[in-house]
Parts: C-alpha cells; structure tokens; sequence
C-alpha cells in the first residue's frame, strides 16, 4: 500500500540546505551543527526523542528560531530571500481549540493570505472543497475545529498546509494522536504527493510504523546523529545514540523491525532473538 | 418615546454611542481573541493622565490621550523587554496606574472641573462635543477599513502567529497596526463611555456573540451588531433613568450575555436531548 521507492529528481542545487545550523530559543541553542541537505522530490522522516530538537529544525527551514552559527539556504539563498511557499501542518498540541473558527475558515488561510480581499472568490472555496473531499472530511467544512476526532483534526492543518498546492511540505508529528487506519491514510496520501514531485519532510516517534517506510530518515538528538535510508540507519547502536535507550533491531524479508529492549531478565533472549533473525537475512 | 430625540446633545450622544458600540464590538474580537483584556483595561486607565495633563495644557485631547496611551504601550513594553523578571501584567499594572494616579493628582490640585472627571471615569451623554461625533466617526471608518482589508492576514496572526509569519503575513507591522487601533478605539470611545467602563464595553459584546456562534467571520458581524445595540440602547435608557450612559452601556451589555449563556446552556442540552449537535 505504501510505496517505498520514490523517485528523487537530483538537481545540481538542493532544496534546502542547512551548514552547521546552530539553533535554538533566548540565546540557548536547541540544536548544534546541524547539517543537511534535502533534494528536490524527497520524502524525508525526522525521527528523535522528545525534546530532541525535531521541531526546532522544522522551524529552523521556516525561519521561526535564530541561527546562532552556520547557514540554512532555501533554494541556495538566505531564509529573508525565500519566495518559494511552504506547507507546514504545526504539532497539534500547539492549536487553539477553542478558537471560534469553522474547518473551512481555518483551510481557507492556507490560501492567499496575504490578498487585501476578505471574502473569498469562488475559485478559492472550490479549491478549499476539493481539498476537503480529497481528505474525506468536506461534510465537516462548517464544523468547529474542537467538535472533530484527532484524524480529522489532523486532516483539517493539512488540508491547510496542501490547499496552496506548495513544492515543499513539512509536517510536524502528523501521525501522533490518530488511529492506525487514518495514519496510513495520511502517509498514503503523503507518498502519492511526493510521486506527483513535492518534497516532502515530517518528525515522527514512531519508528516501525512511519520512519522505516520512508526512503531517507535523519536520526537527531541535539545534532545529527545519523542520516541515510531506514536499513543502514536503524542499528543498535545509531538508536542507541538517538534515543539514549538500548533497542533491538530485527531484520526481516526487506522489512526492519526495531523493540525497545524491555528489563534486564528479558534482555538475553530478546538479544540472541535479535541476533538470530539478524543473521538470517 | 421620542422626547429625547429633541434635544440636539441627544441626538449627537446617540449617533456617538452606536458608531462606538460598533467599534468596540469589532475590536473587542480581537482583544478577546488575542486574551487583551487586561491591557486594553490598564491603557483606558493610563489615558485618564494624558487627557486631564492635555486639559491643564490646553493640548488637544485626542492627541494628548493617544500619544499618552501609545508612550505607555511603548513603556510597558521596555520594561517587559530589558527587565524580563518583571512579568507584563505587573509591568501594565505599574504604567498604567501610575498614568491614572498623575492624572487624579492634577485634578485634586485644580479641583476646578471635578465634572469632566468624573465624566471621562464613568462616561456622560452630555460630555459629547461636536467634535467628538466628526473623531468618531473617523475612528469607526478607518477601523472598519483596517478589519476589511486585512481581514485574512489579522485572522491568520490571531488565530496562529507562529504559522502566520511562515505565511507570509507581516506579523510585527499587524501587530503594530493593531496597537494603534486599540489606542484610538479606546480615546474616541473615553468621552460616552468613560475609562472605567470601556474594557466591558470592549469586551462584553464578544464574549456574548461568542456564546451564539463558532465561526470567525460571523461573531465579528455578531459582536458589531451586539455592540451597537448595547450602545444605543444604554444610552437610550440613560436619557430616562438619569444614570451614566458607561454604566448603562455595561448594564445592558451584560443583561444580554446573561440570556446568551442562558440560551447557549439551553441549546446545549436540547440538543443532547434530540440527539442533534449543537454547533
Ligand atoms: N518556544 C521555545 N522557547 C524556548 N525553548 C524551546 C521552545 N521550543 C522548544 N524549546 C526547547 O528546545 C529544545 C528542542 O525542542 P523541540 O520542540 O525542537 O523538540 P522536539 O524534538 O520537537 O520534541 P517533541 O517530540 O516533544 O515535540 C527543547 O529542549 C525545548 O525545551
Ligand atoms: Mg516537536
């Protein structure tokens, strides 16, 4: 259902690119060095513990927090220069709920908001319903934002983040907080945009479920710890590093598995399990 | 019924208090929306300085109290900003109050038009000079353009700063903007409704059309059109109960958030009872 490979289309000039970006909030770094180079048409996960800085680099692109040391280039020019637009579906934990606006108000931002016109042309609310339908949420478009479960909600910032059609989207934590149907809707979703040529970067938590289907993962915890597809990435040692607890790491058929390693007594076993189906492959 | 139509400084009042009722219940949105409240309170108080220090000068009033009113944002602002272990609520609390405090000060030393303070603290029909409708309704129109053409943009940066500027919107000039227009909502509306009045004449029309609706765009039409009710019906009703038309302003303001909460309550629980949302 997913589709694991994608089709970079390799430009001499990346995307976006980051040279030891120092980042962070008050004079405080969140990230250090960081350095990263993202490619028209790739779909890149940016995985980490809690705290790790995911969304400070998000930002970091988006010109939100300072650049204390180092560069981040949008299209090869200084973040003031950018023009190129840029989808963004924020953490939802950073919504206003009670907010007195309706899904199709909150879509319709996405859309020209920098016109002096109010009201919003015909072409623009048929652009925002077809948006809807293509989410499967139209029928909700005069609900409240609070009166919708979490996958709607989630659907309703990226109908917003999609609506203006831009070539880069970035996604913070779009799979936390909704079922396991809706978040292969939204990853499915994702993929079939990134074929049809955005380029596209999310934060995750989950591992198994989001980041080892996508082609290319940044492991960071402060920096980066580790960068390349989801084989060579995910080791013992790299989500060690990453997440500061010991994990398994199983590989199956083509498929990567990786467990946390639960309490020592389990330990042993779940090792030589692991070590096992390691050697199998 | 139609007595007090008679009087001219009636009839001013009465156009004054529905084109500041309409102001208000616009603005107020935005002050409740971007949680205001409390500042919109302190400047209101502050501006009593700058208009009675205006007086003694023999200064324009409107200039006097805005550029009191916009030197104590700007105030309150540094302080905030160079003195981070000072919170801005506190920060408000010291600017604003003191603004308040010169202003009582200067009059208990004059003592010599108690009756216009007492007109700027609680509002006064009669304290409505020809002038002051021409402000207002310079005021009424330069906001209700501001709303209209940034209407998008000024929802975007309530409802979401941070994503707003990744947008596009200019988040520090709106702010600005913004700023400026609660300063000049707040002194053209001082005279009818008077200082300790205005932050409820502000606020009470959005908190109500709140209760009644959960679109944007329709509490703003809601809260304009319950401002100016508020406003010609309180001073309407001031003309016949002699009291001050502030007060009576806030009075029925609140009476009809009373019954807002009471109808929102209402149609909450009917609608659980049939089994249909309530939106
Ligand atoms: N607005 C802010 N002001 C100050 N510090 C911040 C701010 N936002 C984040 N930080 C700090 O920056 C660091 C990185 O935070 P960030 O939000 O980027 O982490 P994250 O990886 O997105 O975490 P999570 O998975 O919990 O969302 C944290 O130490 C956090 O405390
Ligand atoms: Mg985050």
């Amino acid at each position: 259902m997913l589709h694991p490979q994608p089709h970079p289309f390799v430009d001499e000039q990346p995307l976006i690119e980051l040279r030891g970006a120092t980042c962070g909030y008050g004079g405080h770094p969140a990230v250090e060095d960081v350095s990263l180079k993202i490619w028209p048409g790739e779909f890149v996960g940016i995985l980490g513990p809690s705290g790790a800085g995911k969304t400070t680099v998000l930002r970091a692109i988006l010109g939100g927090v300072k650049v204390y040391r180092g560069q981040v280039l949008i299209e090869g020019k200084p973040l003031g220069q950018r023009r190129m637009p840029i989808g963004y579906v924020p953490q939802l934990e950073t919504v206003d709920w009670n907010f007195p606006i309706t899904v199709e108000e909150v879509v319709l931002l996405g859309l020209a908001s920098n016109k002096a016109w109010p009201w919003a042309t015909r072409r623009e609310r048929q652009r925002v319903y077809e948006m809807l339908e293509r989410l499967g949420i139209a029928h909700l478009a005069q609900r409240h934002i609070r009166a919708l479960s979490g996958g709607q909600q989630q659907r309703v910032f990226l109908a917003r983040a999609l609506v203006a059609n831009p070539r880069l989207i970035l996604l913070d934590e779009p799979t936390s907080g909704v079922d396991i149907k809706t978040r292969d809707d939204i990853l499915h979703l994702l993929h079939q945009l990134n074929h049809q040529g955005a380029t596209i970067m999310l934060t995750t938590h989950e591992i198994n479920a989001v980041a080892a289907h996508l082609p290319r993962v940044v492991c960071i915890n402060r920096t980066v710890i580790a960068d390349g597809p989801p084989a060579q990435v995910f080791t013992p040692e790299i989500l060690g590093r990453t997440y500061g607890a010991r994990m398994v790491v199983i590989h199956h058929g083509g498929l990567v598995l990786v467990a946390e390693r639960p309490h020592a007594g389990y330990e042993e076993h779940l090792v030589l399990q692991g070590e096992y189906d390691a050697g199998a492959v | 019924m139609l007595e007090p139509f008679e009087y001219g400084f009636f009839v001013r009042g009465f156009i004054v208090a529905g084109l500041v009722g309409i102001l208000c219940g616009l603005v107020g949105v935005y002050v409740v929306l971007r949680r205001m409240s409390y500042i919109g309170h302190g400047l209101s108080h502050a501006m009593i300085g700058g208009a009675v220090v205006s007086y003694v000068m023999a200064f324009n009033f409107y200039a006097g109290a805005s550029i009191w009113g916009f030197l104590s944002a700007l105030l309150i602002n540094t302080i905030v900003r160079h003195r981070r272990a000072i919170g801005t609520d506190a920060a408000i609390g010291v600017i604003t109050t003191a603004g308040f405090a010169l202003g009582v000060a200067i009059i208990s030393r004059y003592r010599t038009f108690t009756r216009n303070f007492e007109a700027a603290l609680l509002g006064n029909l009669m304290g409505v000079a020809p002038q002051d409708v021409w402000a207002v309704t310079a005021m009424t129109l330069t906001a209700l353009a501001i709303i209209i053409l940034t209407y998008r943009r000024m929802l975007f940066l309530t409802f979401d700063p941070e994503v707003a500027a990744y947008y596009g919107v200019p988040t520090a000039w709106l702010d600005s903007l913004f700023a400026l227009l609660l300063a000049g909502t707040l002194v053209v509306s001082m005279q009818l409704i008077g200082v300790t009045m205005l932050v409820g004449a502000l606020v009470i029309p959005a908190v109500t059309a709140r209760l009644l609706t959960d679109s944007f765009g329709r509490l703003l039409v809601l809260s304009g059109a319950i401002g100016t009710f508020n406003g010609l019906c309180g001073t309407y009703l001031s003309y016949f109960l002699d009291v001050s038309s502030g007060a009576n302003v806030v009075l029925v303001g609140t009476v009809l958030f009373v019954l807002a909460y009471l109808w929102s309550g209402l149609r909450g629980r009917l609608g659980r009872l049939w089994g249909i949302e309530a939106h």
